[in-house]
């Protein structure tokens, strides 16, 4: 049987029980769920401050994180989403499954080939997405995995809702027949 | 400035393994995520949805060891649904979630790279707008850090034996549909 590490694909089940059996030990060994967004939320607030000292007194975010005993520190979290890259990297070198190219062919076929409004909306996609989940507390991760297993609530309106807008949003981008495209 | 060494190397390895996972299962990629919204590829809900199977089995465990403490967001619903809003169309327009556009990015995609950018740069209006989103966020009401089994008196494993049984009929199903096809190609 050829080794697996060298695979391109596993399957979805396998590699679901994987990373909720990482979830458990992510509990277990640090007493924290799975999540990306709250790193990249806690590296903007350290940025804002050292780019403009005043937001410290100016913004009550920064009072309101104190109060909450999160004082803005390089961490776990941090740590994850550069374990996150690296963990990809090593996975795709190792099966050559390597994509470089800056067009999606759906995209390809729906907008064109050119790359600069790809990349603008990408840029301005990904700052949206940000956004709103920051505004929710959490994203896939946060909420759509680590809530929903913990059945929260909130995470459970979230994923539910974020779903329902994603497809609406991708049929009004590609319609019908973008299904034959991917 | 810094959390301690070993809370470092212990987000490092989970964050490595996490990373190697969802490029394994496919996830980190535009196609497959855009071809979940379309209906057209699967991959997206059989993983998460055996991800959140797993993991509440374990979890659930683990809390009632007294080994691990639930950590549940608040139902901030004026949050949550701007929030989801949001997310939705971003996550659908760029084809990555926050966590697949890191792991994209170490596959080498180059429109995931500009979007983690993007994410950086909508973490930094959130945190400069923080203020003025106070009215949005807390608009709804709060219905606090609460659990579904919290919500309708019941006990959590139920739930769980609920979200055992849904993937086990799933799986079910699907093997008596395999049945059924090879039944008909005369095997």
């Amino acid at each position: 049987m050829a080794n697996p590490l060298f695979q391109k694909s596993w399957s979805p089940y396998g590699v679901g029980a994987g990373i909720g059996m990482l979830s458990w030990f992510a509990f277990a060994s640090a007493d924290h769920p799975l999540g990306v967004t709250t790193a990249f939320e806690n590296s903007a607030a350290q940025s804002a401050r050292a780019v403009m000292p005043t937001i410290e007194h100016s913004n009550e975010y920064f009072a309101k994180k104190a109060a909450e005993g999160k004082p803005l520190k390089i961490g776990w979290e941090w740590m994850l989403v550069v374990g996150l890259f690296v963990g990809a990297f090593v996975s795709s070198k190792l099966s050559g499954d390597r994509e470089s190219s800056i067009v999606p062919p759906l995209w390809r076929w729906r907008f064109g080939p050119s790359a600069f409004p790809r990349l603008v909306v990408a840029f301005l996609s990904g700052g949206l997405m940000m956004f709103g989940a920051r505004l929710a507390q959490g994203c896939t991760s946060g909420h759509g995995i680590s809530g929903t297993l913990q059945l929260a609530v909130s995470s459970w309106i979230f994923i539910i809702i974020a779903f329902t807008v994603g497809t609406i949003t991708t049929f009004l981008l590609y319609g019908k027949e973008g299904a034959r495209h991917v | 400035m810094f959390e301690s060494p070993e809370r470092l190397a212990l987000g490092l390895l989970t964050g490595i393994v996490f990373g190697f996972l969802l490029q394994k299962g496919r996830v980190a990629k535009f196609e497959v995520i855009v071809g979940q919204f379309l209906f057209k590829d699967w991959t997206v809900v059989k993983t998460m949805g055996t991800a959140v199977v797993v993991g509440a089995i374990g979890v659930h465990v683990l809390v009632a060891a007294d080994m691990a403490s639930l950590h549940i967001r608040p139902a901030l619903f004026g949050g949550i649904l701007a929030g989801a809003v949001c997310f939705g169309i971003g996550m659908a327009v760029l084809g990555y979630c926050p966590g697949t556009s890191v792991a994209a990015c170490g596959e080498g995609r180059r429109d995931a790279m500009v979007g983690v950018i993007g994410m950086f740069a909508g973490a930094v209006v959130f945190i400069t707008a923080f203020p003025l989103l106070q009215p949005i966020i807390n608009g709804l009401g709060n219905g606090g850090t609460i659990t579904l089994p919290q919500l309708t008196g019941t006990s959590p494993w139920l739930w769980v034996a609920g979200l055992v049984s849904a993937i086990a009929i799933k799986a079910n199903t699907r093997n008596r549909e395999k049945l059924v096809v090879e039944f008909n190609n005369g095997n």
